[in-house]
């Protein structure tokens, strides 16, 4: 039996008078891989933008609905909350440019003004590397800055960066798109791995991914959920017609 | 396309290429020629002396402009203290509420105040300041610099924090941050170094203003350290001795002109060289 983290409930999201997202009714589980799956201009990366309260911040952005975490509704807490609660990395790796690799990892405290010792930022700076799987190549230059990276490296960066909140979800908005392929297997391992600590949410239009390293998939088409379910189930017996097309190229 | 016509545009490029190049070299003419003619009747009369010294009673020949030194940097010094966090909370609000109609309306007023000219703003500060106090001040000239370098900080301000990509300030919003500590910790240090530059630029400017300190700071023969009281800059020093008859101090104005010269260069290629080291 899934245990439910995550329940969106009739969710309506639009830009100005735009409807982006249209009735969507999706149930997040508990330390799974769920994979947001669709062609572009589905509404994916709207709807993540939904779960962290990232949507609001652009102009004429709104949403009707519920998001519930564990039964509380986001839309009643302070976004300031929310997010830390619920971490993202984004498409392009986005480390601050002007920290270093110790203080990128450790951002999340410093810009939220929350004082920790030198022993607790330590531990804080290797347990999220080491679950990001960057501890052993950065070790030595924690103090120098996080561009220097390669964009993998800068990815997985961003990843510990949002681990070192401890959040209850992990949104990964296409964490691979602009990576070449041997960064992103190893951040595609990196996502099974850290399923034993943390709940994902990955958006990506890359069926194989989704194959690869998801639990569940929800399949969207132009702002709907079309179809929600176990992934080796639904590449295997799409049960919507819209689905099948997808999954074998007809459309996107 | 037949060999004349290809001709003629190959033609048609290195002319455009020689029009643009020889008015480039035109346009740097006249600052060599100033820094050139200034120099060359300025740098003779410069020494320790003339610099650490104070100004001789008219009439008298020698003394130095160590009081306009000291003022300058007193009036301009206040003035940036003045000009620098105003004009960079503006500049923050101006790139960062893009939407708001007051924005536009802040816009209109910052570019209008960059065109005043800077007699208008020394007037203005007499009736404000010198007039209520029935005193020439360095502070009244301190305050009317600042109307003048505020539109240069908050331009630059305003530019540099547009470059900042949004996906930053996004990570950071998505790590909970509040909004406060977003600009102190992402934005400010993101367009640290252009922010600094366009300060340097902004103070290079004031450096040399006359017009706003002729009745604000006035002048003074004194070393005087007192905000409250006339003090000496050096660009008036400049225009007093310069319109004097003396022929004495004909020369010192040229020796202080080069001096001046010498500060505001210097400060603009600090400007560069910062811009270039630490720009990422």
């Amino acid at each position: 039996m899934e245990n439910i983290i995550l329940k969106i409930i009739n969710l309506n999201a639009y830009y100005g008078n735009q409807k982006v997202l249209k009735n969507v009714d999706l149930e997040i589980y508990e330390n799974r891989v769920t994979t947001i799956l669709g062609p572009s201009g589905c509404g994916k990366t709207t709807l993540i933008r939904c779960i962290n309260r990232l949507h609001e911040l652009s102009p004429g952005a709104r949403i009707e609905g519920q998001i519930l975490l564990k039964g509380e509704d986001l839309y009643q807490i302070e976004p300031m909350i929310v997010r830390q609660k619920i971490g993202m990395v984004f498409q392009k790796p986005n480390p601050f440019p002007t920290m270093t690799i110790y203080d990128n990892v450790i951002a999340g405290y410093i810009l939220s003004g929350i004082k920790l010792s030198k022993e607790e930022k330590d531990k804080i700076v290797e347990e999220s590397l080491i679950k990001s799987g960057l501890w052993d190549e950065v070790k030595e230059n924690l103090f120098k800055k996080g561009t220097f990276l390669s964009g993998g490296q800068q990815q997985r960066l961003c990843i510990a960066r949002a681990l070192a909140m401890k959040p209850e979800i992990l949104l990964l908005d296409e964490p691979t798109s602009a990576l070449d392929p041997v960064a992103t297997s190893v951040i595609e391992e990196l996502i099974i791995e850290l399923k034993k600590s943390v709940t994902t949410v990955l958006v990506t239009h890359n069926i194989g991914q989704a194959g690869r390293v998801s639990d569940y998939t929800a399949f969207f088409y132009l702002g709907e959920l079309v179809e929600f379910g176990k992934t080796t189930e639904m590449f295997t017996v799409p049960k919507s017609k819209k689905t099948e097309e997808y999954l074998i190229g007809k459309i996107g | 396309m037949n060999e004349k016509t290809i001709n003629r545009r190959i033609f048609n490029n290195k002319l455009y290429k020689i029009f643009v190049s020889s008015f480039s070299f035109l346009s740097i003419i006249p600052l060599f020629l100033i820094i050139y003619f200034v120099l060359i009747r300025g740098i003779k009369y410069i020494n320790l002396k003339f610099i650490f010294s104070m100004p001789k009673p008219m009439g008298e020949l020698g003394g130095g402009i160590f009081n306009a030194i000291v003022g300058s940097f007193i009036i301009v010094g206040v003035a940036a203290l003045i000009a620098i966090p105003i004009g960079i909370m503006v500049g923050i609000f101006l790139s960062e509420y893009k939407e708001k109609k007051f924005t536009e309306i802040v816009k209109i007023f910052v570019d209008t105040l960059q065109g005043i000219p800077s007699i208008v703003i020394g007037i203005i500060a007499y009736l404000w300041i010198v007039k209520p106090l029935k005193q020439f001040s360095a502070l009244s000239g301190s305050i009317a610099l600042s109307f003048i370098m505020l539109p240069l900080v908050i331009k630059s301000t305003e530019e540099v924090l547009n470059l900042v990509p949004v996906d930053i300030k996004e990570a950071a919003y998505a790590l909970g941050a509040p909004y406060h500590r977003i600009v102190l910790k992402i934005l400010l240090p993101s367009g640290s170094v252009g922010i600094l530059t366009g300060t340097l630029i902004g103070i290079s400017r004031i450096l040399g203003e006359t017009a706003p300190l002729l009745f604000t700071a006035f002048g003074n023969q004194f070393l005087n350290l007192n905000l409250l009281k006339p003090m000496s800059t050096i660009p008036y020093l400049i225009y007093v001795y310069a319109t004097s008859p003396y022929k004495d101090w004909h020369n010192q104005a040229f020796a202080a002109s080069t001096i001046l010269i010498i500060i505001v260069l210097s400060i603009n290629l600090l400007g560069r060289f910062i811009e270039k080291k630490w720009k990422t």
